[in-house]
């Protein structure tokens, strides 16, 4: 003990060394990282990534902090309760819920991952080419008017019926329904962006569009697409629970959250637990994300800071 | 006025045949043959030519899509494949729970955000406000086929209050029905609550500021009459938006309320197709519901107009 602060102290008098150790509110505003502080000092968005945080980490590591494979099945444990051998108890096959809830979050966490990129991507190209190419702008924003017509579960469902029950589907399915969302949001920056001075700059120093739109008016977006993205990841994750649930979704007996809560559902009488845990966590993995989202809204637009 | 309108109508057109061709497209992008499809896995060769002679496979496909199309403007949307009957009589068979679920769970939802909104942004930071702020984000994130059957565990399992599902008439026994359309307007309704009681909470905030609710304050008027007559008249209007998107999102809620407590609706018939692979149903219920959502969002804007001359003389 004495040592320590004694070598803190050499190093104190080496440069204030001390100070150099790691603390949020040694960010200043200034910093291009201060968003990270304002995000990390709202205690809603931290709980929320502490959560997140850990269901990632039970997902990736799903075969060694669950004790059973989630479709091993034991008759003799039927629909028993929760216990210890059983945190969230069995279902009517015997098969252990909590392990087929962190297979579950695998799912819905895939899906949410691969729908953000898939529209975040392909909402970005629509969006920029809309907002910047006046040409372009009607008829593909006609286009996405005609996707956002439906309501966007019913699209999904429909799609579904039509490509087949399958995980690969869904994705398929639920970034052709949040494209245009991200689309819009994307063409409104770029109408606002392509007015500034600086692009007009760029394309008189002889830039091409393409790299225009790279690198100044994708990237002046980036932060409200960032927001965007989180919230899309949510209502993916919601959107596929559904689409689950209602046997449009990932083939049934596949653990998902939204398949263990429809077959929950019928026994619901018997074993509340096969339903509450997996809705439990998909509500709480969806309200986590939304925080962040809200979080990240408030970290990295100042002008929302302040509300 | 009149202007506004028909130019509103007629941006409609070109999205309606999008919606057209989107619909029409979904039976051509499964995998494999349709008919085939259709007619089941244990179809002769047979019945699969005769599935597709029935669907009009056979033609080109430019031809499928103006057929298709005229019969849709006639709101014929061909035979079903399971049920034997017609999918416009299938559907005016199934409507009324639908409709009536929509009605229920829209005016609980009205009910319960319009007060708390207004009360919220009154007290600003007050308890009301913080619980309303809660309920909105939870309502935004909890899944509604989850928070359904959480309600039924609640209400039907444990405290044996409310039947479980099932659809009663309204004609046969109105007591019945309204009992088993509790539990699921209450689920829609909520989720719908969150969002419309923070709009309604910001737009208030905004009103508040203005000058003419200072001027209305400072001849002397009880905050009362401020609040009721002078604010919420004005925060109303952009919050109608809302309750459009709202609309949008019951129409999309009935669809797995409707499965979650077994009422036999639209949305439990297009469910139910799936697995049938009935394709005319789900298109015909699609393209219908479409439709629904693009009027309500026309009579919403046209509404806008009609309340807010301010919209009117903007945008000429």
């Amino acid at each position: 003990m004495v040592l320590t602060r004694s070598q803190e102290q050499l190093a104190d008098l080496a440069g204030g060394e001390h100070q150099r150790r790691f603390s949020l509110s040694s960010i200043p505003p200034s910093s291009r990282y201060y968003w990270i502080r304002v995000l990390l000092e709202n205690p809603a968005a931290l709980a929320s990534l502490i959560f997140l945080s850990t269901v990632i980490i039970l997902a990736v590591f799903a075969p060694l902090v669950t004790s059973y494979a989630p479709t091993f099945v034991n008759p003799v444990s039927r629909l028993q309760g929760p216990s210890a051998d059983y945190w969230f108890g069995t279902d009517t096959l015997g098969r252990d819920v909590f392990s087929r809830s962190v297979y579950g979050a695998r799912i819905s966490l895939l899906v949410g991952g691969a729908v953000m990129f898939g529209a975040g991507f392909l909402g970005s190209a629509f969006g920029l080419v809309a907002g910047y190419y006046d040409r372009a702008d009607t008829p593909m924003m006609r286009v996405m008017d005609g996707f956002e017509a439906f309501p966007g579960i019913l699209l999904a469902i429909a799609i579904m019926a039509s490509l087949g029950a399958a995980t690969r589907n869904v994705i398929v399915a639920l970034i052709i329904v949040f494209t245009p969302n991200v689309a819009r949001l994307m063409r409104g920056t770029t109408l606002v962006t392509k007015r500034q001075l600086y692009i007009e700059s760029a394309r008189a120093i002889g830039m091409r569009d393409h790299a225009i739109l790279r690198k100044y008016v994708f990237m002046n977006s980036l932060s409200p697409l960032i927001v965007q993205c989180t919230f899309v990841v949510a209502f993916a994750i919601l959107a596929e629970a559904s689409l689950s649930f209602l046997g449009a979704g990932v083939p049934a007996g596949t653990a998902t959250w939204g398949n263990m809560v429809s077959e929950g559902q019928t026994y619901l009488q018997r074993a509340w637990w096969m339903v509450l845990f997996p809705g439990l966590l998909l509500f709480m993995t969806v309200m986590a994300i939304n925080l962040i989202g809200d979080g990240l809204r408030d970290a990295l637009d100042p002008r929302s800071r302040d509300r | 006025m009149t202007a506004y309108i028909l130019r509103r109508i007629a941006l409609m057109a070109p999205v309606l045949i999008i919606v057209a061709v989107i619909i029409f497209s979904l039976i051509h992008i499964t995998p494999g043959d349709p008919a085939a499809v259709m007619a089941g896995e244990e179809a002769t060769q047979q019945q699969v030519e005769e599935m597709r002679e029935r669907l009009g496979l056979n033609e080109p496909i430019y031809i499928q899509f103006i057929e298709w199309t005229a019969n849709a403007l006639r709101l014929d949307f061909g035979e079903s494949i399971f049920l034997r009957q017609s999918v416009s009589s299938a559907m005016v068979e199934r409507v009324q729970p639908t409709l009536l679920l929509t009605i229920y769970s829209l005016t609980l939802a009205m009910l319960i955000a319009i007060p708390s909104g207004v009360i919220a942004a009154v007290r600003r930071n007050s308890i009301v406000d913080r619980i309303l702020m809660v309920f909105a984000i939870g309502g935004a994130a909890v899944p509604n086929f989850f928070f359904g059957i959480v309600l039924i565990l609640l209400f039907a399992v444990i405290l044996g209050w409310l039947p479980a599902g099932g659809y009663v008439d309204i004609d046969d026994d109105p007591v019945q029905h309204f009992r088993r359309m509790i539990l699921p307007s209450v689920t829609l309704g909520f989720a719908a609550a969150g969002l419309l009681a923070r709009m309604v909470r910001s737009t208030m905030l905004d009103v508040l500021n203005e000058d003419y609710v200072r001027t209305a304050y400072a001849k002397g008027l009880r905050q009362n009459r401020v609040v009721l007559l002078h604010a919420l008249r004005n925060a109303m209007i952009p919050a109608m938006t809302v309750l459009g998107i709202s609309l949008a999102g019951l129409l999309g809620g009935s669809v797995v309320i409707e499965t979650v407590f077994s009422l036999p609706g639209m949305g439990r018939l297009v469910v139910q197709s799936i697995q049938r692979r009935d394709y005319p149903v789900i298109q015909g219920v699609v393209l219908v519901t479409a439709v629904i959502q693009l009027v309500v969002m026309l009579l919403i804007d046209v509404l806008y107009v009609y309340v807010d001359p301010r919209v009117r003389y903007g945008s000429d």
